[in-house]
Parts: structure tokens; C-alpha cells; sequence
């Protein structure tokens, strides 16, 4: 592979927004928690919905924090690196971005400051609104850049002007086909991954025999949410992949590894894709299940990779295993959630050490996921940008050299890798301090407001020794 | 004709908001970006505990401003995104870069024990690059952007100039002075008495870097001379320069009578007074020399799609920024907060 620098631009946005999303993943989940805590907080009074409150938005702010210095690049990278693909398409997603900031941005971090320091600046009303406040704002942000990118999946609502997008229709473009498909399936997402990490935390404090209290608590009502969404994710899924096959054919094609399409096909469970002679090798397959998960028929034609031309065709050698992926965490997902049930009902949740050990295992399944199912989407787009628009290759600044892409690529690598590194250490950290104690009270006892959430891990590692 | 001057309305509304969006970041992160230049200088310790306080709930809140301005830019004048962005490459990695070590010391500074002056480096550094970066950006952008068939043409280093890197000096400085006047407000006792003293010997190198930078630009482009320089211009724009000379007495004033408030209120406006020289200089371009804000301006329908949003969502940040400044009122002492 040649370094040019549309190849150097690519990796670039793949990396830092994989490292970028890893952050929305959980704080959308984990913000809607915090705020139903908050809530619980202010309505029973029971001290220990507000300290587990508090310790997951210390976890909270400091995700937040990666999050907010890792979106900024992502603003500028569209235009440094590619500036074509700005152009042409700023009348119409330039919007969508900037509803995305003052909708969304602005709001959680106005509220955000208040929800980690205001707790004894404000009445406690107002303190759950901050809370439920950053909630919405993680939520509206989610749904403008979801509709943003399900637009270049699936343009709709412009046409074309000297080669530059203008919107006919804002409607369409906002609610475009793929939109409802992926928003649903991605937060239904952001929630799972969130639920198994406090799930897995939780798991983590019962086996050591640390702060029971909260950990039953949180192991509860992370199951208990597992078991609606895990059942629920695979049917958004279904139903996102029906949206893909009608609008995007050839990227059902490559995560299926299908070359020839027709009817009954095979579901392939293991192959590898060989590009050059357009076949598989080592396949494996159940016949014709393909056929029926995709059209619901075991007669029914599906897409082939080799009905497209080589030059329109999305590259199946990564899809087709990170597809493959992500089918099966969420079958695990479902694994989970079953078990736990059997478990709930025959009263040994919270004593079962082995299904505790699983489920610390499974505290980064869901992030897993959510990047092998964006690398499914996205490669699988190729090598359209804007789908049947316009092509990656012609969307990328013109002026960049190979030295600039190059220099800019590494310095992102090295410092993302410092910073995500300490962000890991004290997240760590965070996690072994665990929750403080808080008394129920109608007034609780004035505690040591921090000024960021760390300062607080600190105290109560001192108040522990 | 009905149409042309309801397009050019819309396109002045967007200017507008554009241009206070990017001045808003100036403002609200160029505070707390000098606070982190000041840091290293600070007397003690416990006195950079208390720098770091003032603006620990609101930090991330003033950047959004930039993402703002980015993203209007983007929304408003996708061709000035496009061309502004790749030819200022290598100063917008440094800035973002930069702003990425500053932010996170924020959170990482008070857990730290062994690695806490590399968290105080890190914030220093990182607001020191981050603001010679956008200084950089200024200069340059002042100097001009060659566009061909709507895309930048010019090299990788086409940024680089004595001008360009003259700006970066002079934005540091700028920025130091709004975090000294704005720790003058916040804070008491002996780090106050600094943040006077530091107050004093800044706004003197601001004036001088404001004065150097008005005389240098209309060398730069013949038109901007003309704007200021050709009659009538020179009367009805003589205001400029002598508002700015009275706000720089009273800056003075206020720093030598002690005021608490006055000394960061007379930066800003500083600063207004700057900002409003260097539109008048460049407009109506919005990427120097060439494309002005008519050219760049995305076309009605988006403009009306973003501004009907943009008439209750700008108040109602404006309106919620206010109440948390509000709620963090007051001064910040080493006595609370972090231990």
C-alpha cells in the first residue's frame, strides 16, 4: 500500500473517531442513569441513590472530559483533511453539525458544571434539572450527528448544482431512510454498553465483597435493562439490515461475503474473502439461511458482490468479520440477559460468583460491538463518501501533502495514546475507590464540595485508609 | 431584486453571528487560556490550586464556543471551512494538539502525585501553543488565502510569516492580560497583588503589540490602507482608534486605583475595539483577499433552516451561561475546593 495522502487522511479519521466514540458510547447511557438516580434521589431520599450518583459522575466527568477534547478535533478534521467533501455537502450537513452544538454541546457543558459542582450552589430541583438536562443534551447530540451520517448513507432531500449539494427538502434530509434504522439501533447500543459496564463494576464490588449496598443496586437495574434492550437490539438490528439491503445492496453483499447473490444463499459462518479472484476461501455456510434472515424467505434473491462493478464495490475482508462480530456479542448480550433471569428467579443473583466473573469479562463487550458494527457501516460504504455521490477519493483536500497528512497522523497517535492511557489509569483508579457512604437524611451532612471529580476519589481514598 | 436583498440580509445576520460566536471564544477561552499561560509564574503552589479553581466549571464550556465558530463557518460559508481549514493545517494540529494536553490537566492535575508537573507543564505548554497557534491562524488569514476553483492552492508552510508569527506573540500576551485582569476579579490577598503587578507590565506590551499590529497590517494589503487611510474613511473610522486610546488610559487608571472588576471589563472591550479594526479592515472578505461574504455565503435555504433555530437557541445559551457564571460567583480563595 502506497502512502498518499487520501490513504493517511483515512486512517486519521478512522482513528480518532474510533477513539472518539468510545467516549458518546457510554455517557449517553451513563448520563440518562445518573439523572434517574438523581430523581430517585430527590424523591425517596435514600442516601445511597445519591453516592452512587455521585460516584458514577466522577467516572462521568472524567469520560466526558476524553470526550469533549477528542470532538474538537473531529470539527476541524473535516475541513483540514477533507476539504472537497466540505464543500460540497456544507449547505446541507454544515447545519445538522452546528443544531448538533447549540442544541446539544452547550447544554451539557453549561449543566455539567453544575450537576459536578453546584450540588450545594443550588436547590436540589434544580440540580436534578442539570442532570436530566446533560441526559437530553447527550441525547440531542446523538441524534443530529446520527442524522448527519445516515444522510451519506442515504442522501436524500438535495439536488445537485455545479458539482455542490443544495437541499430541496429539510425534512428529508434530516429524517433520510436510513436515519430511524440507525439512531434506534445505535442508542439502543449506547445504552447496552453502558448497562454492561456498571453491570460489570457492580460484579466487580459483590465478588470482592465491597460496597454490597451499591452494588446489588447497580447489578439490578443494569440486568434488568439488559434483559429489555439485548432482545430488542437484535430486532432494531434486523430491521436496519432490511434498511441496508434495500438502500445499500452491495454492503450486504460484502458483510454476507456473497460474491455470486441469487437465491438461497448460504449464510456463510467462516471464510476468507479473497478480493482478487472474487471468491472464498475455506467457506463454511448453512444453506440458504441468508436467504431467509434477509428476505424472510428461503427462496428469496439476495445481492452478490460480483452483480457491481470492481470499481463500486465495497472491499469484504474486514466487514465480513467485523460483522460477524458484532452478531455475535449481541447473541452473548442475549446469553446474558436469559441467564440472569433464570438466576433472578431462583433468588441467587446476587451470590453467584461465577456469573459475577463473566460479567466483569463482559464489561467491554459493548464498546466491541459498537466499533465492529461503525467499521461495518462505514468500510461498507465505500468507497462512496456520499453514497452513489460522491467518492472518498474526491472528497479529500486537494492542497494536503504526504509529509502534513503523515506529520499530523502521528502526532494524533502518540498524543491520543498518552492521553487515553493516564484517562485509563485514573478511570482505574475511580473504579477500585469505589462509592462513599452517604446517610439518609432530608438534609445530608454539608460534604467537601471538589472542584473536579478526581479531588473526590482522593478524600475517600484517605477517609478508607 | 426583492430576492438579491433578502439573500444579502440573511448573509449580514449570518456574518453577525459568525463573527460574535468566534469573538465570544476569544472572550471566554482567551481568559482562561492566559490563566494557563500565567501558571508556571504564579508564587506559589497553592496559588495555581486557586487559578485553576476559578475556571475549573466552566473551561470546557468556553470551548465549545470554537467548536461554534467551526461549525458555523462550516453551516454559513462551507467554502470558507474549506479553504481556511486545509491552509492553515499544520497550526490548527498544534492548536488542537495543544488544546487536548490543556484540557485533560484539568482533570488529571489534582489526582497526580508523581506526574503533577508534568500535568502543570502540560496546561502551561498547552495554552501557550494552543493561543501562538490561533495568533498564527489570525496572521495568516490577515495576510490572505489564495482560493483557485474553490479549494486552497498554497503550500503546507504557506502560513509562515515574520507577520503571522508576530500575531501568535501578541495573542499570547493579549491572552495573558485578560487572565491576569480576570484572576484580579476572582481572587484576594497576595495572589491579586501579582495578578496587579502582572496586569500592569502586560497591558503595556498589549498596547505596543495592538499599535504594532494596526500600523504593520495596511502594508500588508494596499486595500486595507485604502479602507483606512483614503478620505472620507479616515474621519468616520478616526473613532477607532481613539476610543481604543481613552479604554487603554482607563485600563491603566483602573489597574493603579486597585479596581476589582473594572481591569478585566476594559480588556475585553479591549479586545471588542481590536476586533471591530480588523473587520473593518477586511470586509467584505471573508477569506482575504479574494472571496467576500457574499461569494462564500450558503444559499437561503440553509441559512433560513439554521437561523430559525439559531433565534431561541443563541439567547437561551447566552441566558444559561449567564446563570452559571451566576452560580459561580465570587471569589475563589485556596481556603475550598481542592486539597
Amino acid at each position: 500500500m502506497e502512502l498518499d495522502p487520501l490513504i493517511l487522511s483515512r486512517i486519521q479519521f478512522a482513528f480518532t473517531i474510533s477513539f472518539h466514540i468510545l467516549f458518546p458510547s457510554f455517557t449517553v447511557g451513563l448520563a440518562c442513569w445518573i439523572a434517574l438516580l438523581e430523581a430517585l434521589w430527590v424523591g425517596t431520599g435514600k442516601g445511597i441513590y445519591r453516592s452512587l450518583s455521585e460516584f458514577w459522575t466522577r467516572i462521568f466527568a472524567l469520560s466526558f472530559g476524553l470526550g469533549v477534547v477528542s470532538g474538537i478535533v473531529m470539527s476541524y478534521q473535516f475541513g483540514t483533511n477533507w476539504s472537497r467533501w466540505s464543500d460540497t455537502v456544507g449547505n446541507v450537513l454544515g447545519p445538522l453539525i452546528q443544531y448538533e452544538v447549540v442544541t446539544a454541546f452547550f447544554l451539557e457543558a453549561a449543566f455539567l458544571g453544575i450537576l459536578l459542582f453546584g450540588r450545594d450552589r443550588v436547590p436540589r430541583g434544580i440540580h436534578l434539572m442539570a442532570a436530566c438536562l446533560v441526559a437530553l443534551g447527550t441525547l440531542l447530540s446523538s441524534f443530529w450527528i446520527l442524522s448527519a451520517n445516515s444522510w451519506m448513507h442515504t442522501p436524500a432531500g438535495f439536488e445537485i448544482q455545479d458539482g455542490r449539494y443544495f437541499v430541496t427538502d429539510w425534512w428529508q434530509v434530516v429524517f433520510n431512510p436510513s436515519f430511524p434504522y440507525r439512531l434506534t439501533h445505535m442508542v439502543t447500543a449506547m445504552f447496552l454498553t453502558t448497562s454492561f459496564v456498571v453491570a460489570g463494576i457492580s460484579a466487580f464490588y459483590l465478588l470482592k465483597r465491597r460496597h454490597s449496598d451499591h452494588a446489588k443496586l447497580g447489578l439490578g437495574m443494569a440486568l434488568g435493562l439488559i434483559t429489555v434492550l439485548a432482545p430488542l437490539q437484535i430486532f432494531l438490528g434486523d430491521q436496519h439490515g432490511l434498511n441496508t439491503l434495500e438502500h445499500q445492496p452491495a454492503k450486504i453483499a460484502a458483510m454476507e461475503g456473497n460474491w455470486e447473490g441469487g437465491p438461497r444463499a448460504p449464510l456463510v459462518l467462516f471464510a476468507i474473502p479473497d478480493v482478487k479472484a472474487e471468491t472464498n476461501h475455506l467457506e463454511i455456510g448453512i444453506p440458504a439461511l441468508s436467504s431467509l434472515i434477509l428476505t424472510h424467505d428461503f427462496n428469496g434473491t439476495v445481492p452478490g458482490l460480483k452483480q457491481f462493478p470492481a470499481d463500486q464495490r465495497p472491499d469484504p475482508r474486514i466487514i465480513f468479520w467485523t460483522f460477524r462480530l458484532m452478531v455475535g456479542i449481541g447473541m452473548l448480550m442475549l446469553t446474558v440477559a436469559v441467564v440472569h433471569l433464570v438466576l433472578r428467579f431462583r433468588g441467587r443473583l446476587y451470590s453467584s460468583d461465577w456469573f459475577h466473573r463473566i460479567l466483569v469479562g463482559c464489561m467491554p463487550i459493548g464498546f466491541v460491538a459498537i466499533l465492529a458494527g461503525w467499521f461495518t457501516t462505514e468500510i461498507g460504504r465505500q468507497p462512496w463518501v456520499v453514497y452513489g455521490h460522491l467518492r472518498t477519493a474526491d472528497a479529500v483536500t486537494p492542497s494536503l501533502t504526504v509529509e502534513a497528512a503523515l506529520v499530523s497522523l502521528i502526532s494524533f497517535v502518540v498524543a491520543y495514546a498518552i492521553i487515553y492511557g493516564a484517562g485509563t489509569y485514573y478511570l482505574i483508579r475511580l473504579l477500585r475507590t469505589g462509592p462513599t457512604h452517604i446517610h439518609d437524611a432530608k438534609q445530608p451532612p454539608e460534604a467537601q464540595r471538589p472542584k473536579r471529580p478526581l479531588s473526590a476519589a482522593d478524600q475517600s481514598i484517605e477517609a478508607a485508609e | 431584486m426583492q430576492e438579491i436583498a433578502e439573500g444579502s440580509l440573511l448573509t449580514l445576520i449570518w456574518v453577525g453571528i459568525v463573527g460574535f460566536a468566534v469573538f465570544m471564544y476569544v472572550l471566554m477561552d482567551g481568559f482562561d487560556l492566559g490563566i494557563g499561560i500565567l501558571y508556571p509564574f504564579a508564587p506559589t503552589e497553592e496559588d495555581r490550586d486557586t487559578m485553576m479553581n476559578t475556571v475549573a466549571p466552566v473551561w470546557d464550556f468556553n470551548e465549545t464556543w470554537l467548536v461554534l465558530g467551526g461549525a458555523g463557518l462550516f453551516a454559513a460559508f462551507p467554502i470558507a471551512y474549506a479553504v481556511v481549514l486545509p491552509a492553515m493545517y499544520l497550526p490548527l494540529l498544534v492548536m488542537l494538539i495543544a488544546l487536548i494536553f490543556r484540557g485533560v490537566a484539568f482533570e488529571f492535575r489534582f489526582k497526580a502525585r508523581a506526574g503533577r508537573p508534568w500535568w502543570n507543564r502540560s496546561f502551561f505548554l498547552g495554552s501557550l501553543l494552543a493561543t501562538f497557534a490561533q495568533g498564527v491562524v489570525l496572521g495568516s488569514f490577515i495576510q490572505g488565502i489564495p482560493v483557485y476553483e474553490r479549494q486552497f492552492i498554497g503550500g503546507m508552510l504557506h502560513w509562515l510569516s515574520p507577520f503571522s508569527l508576530f500575531c501568535g506573540v501578541a495573542l499570547v500576551v493579549g491572552y495573558a492580560l485578560l487572565g491576569a485582569t480576570w484572576l484580579i476579579w476572582r481572587t484576594i490577598g497576595p495572589l491579586q497583588d501579582w495578578c496587579f503587578r502582572m496586569a500592569r507590565r502586560l497591558m503595556l506590551v498589549v498596547l505596543a503589540g495592538v499599535a504594532a499590529v494596526s500600523l504593520w497590517t495596511p502594508f500588508l494589503l494596499p486595500q486595507i490602507a485604502e479602507r483606512w487611510f483614503s478620505l472620507p474613511n479616515l474621519i468616520f473610522l478616526s473613532p477607532v482608534p481613539i476610543v481604543t486610546a481613552v479604554l487603554a488610559f482607563a485600563l491603566w487608571r483602573a489597574i493603579d486605583n486597585s479596581r476589582e472588576v473594572a481591569p478585566f471589563v476594559l480588556s475585553m472591550a479591549l479586545f471588542a475595539l481590536s476586533y471591530l479594526g480588523l473587520a473593518i479592515s477586511l470586509w467584505p472578505h471573508l477569506i482575504p483577499p479574494g472571496v467576500t461574504v457574499w461569494e462564500a455565503a450558503a444559499p437561503p435555504k440553509t441559512q433560513v433552516f439554521l437561523l430559525v433555530g439559531m433565534a431561541f437557541l443563541i439567547p437561551a445559551i447566552l441566558g444559561y451561561t449567564a446563570y452559571s457564571y451566576w452560580i459561580f460567583r465570587g471569589k475563589v480563595t485556596g481556603a475550598f475546593g481542592y486539597h
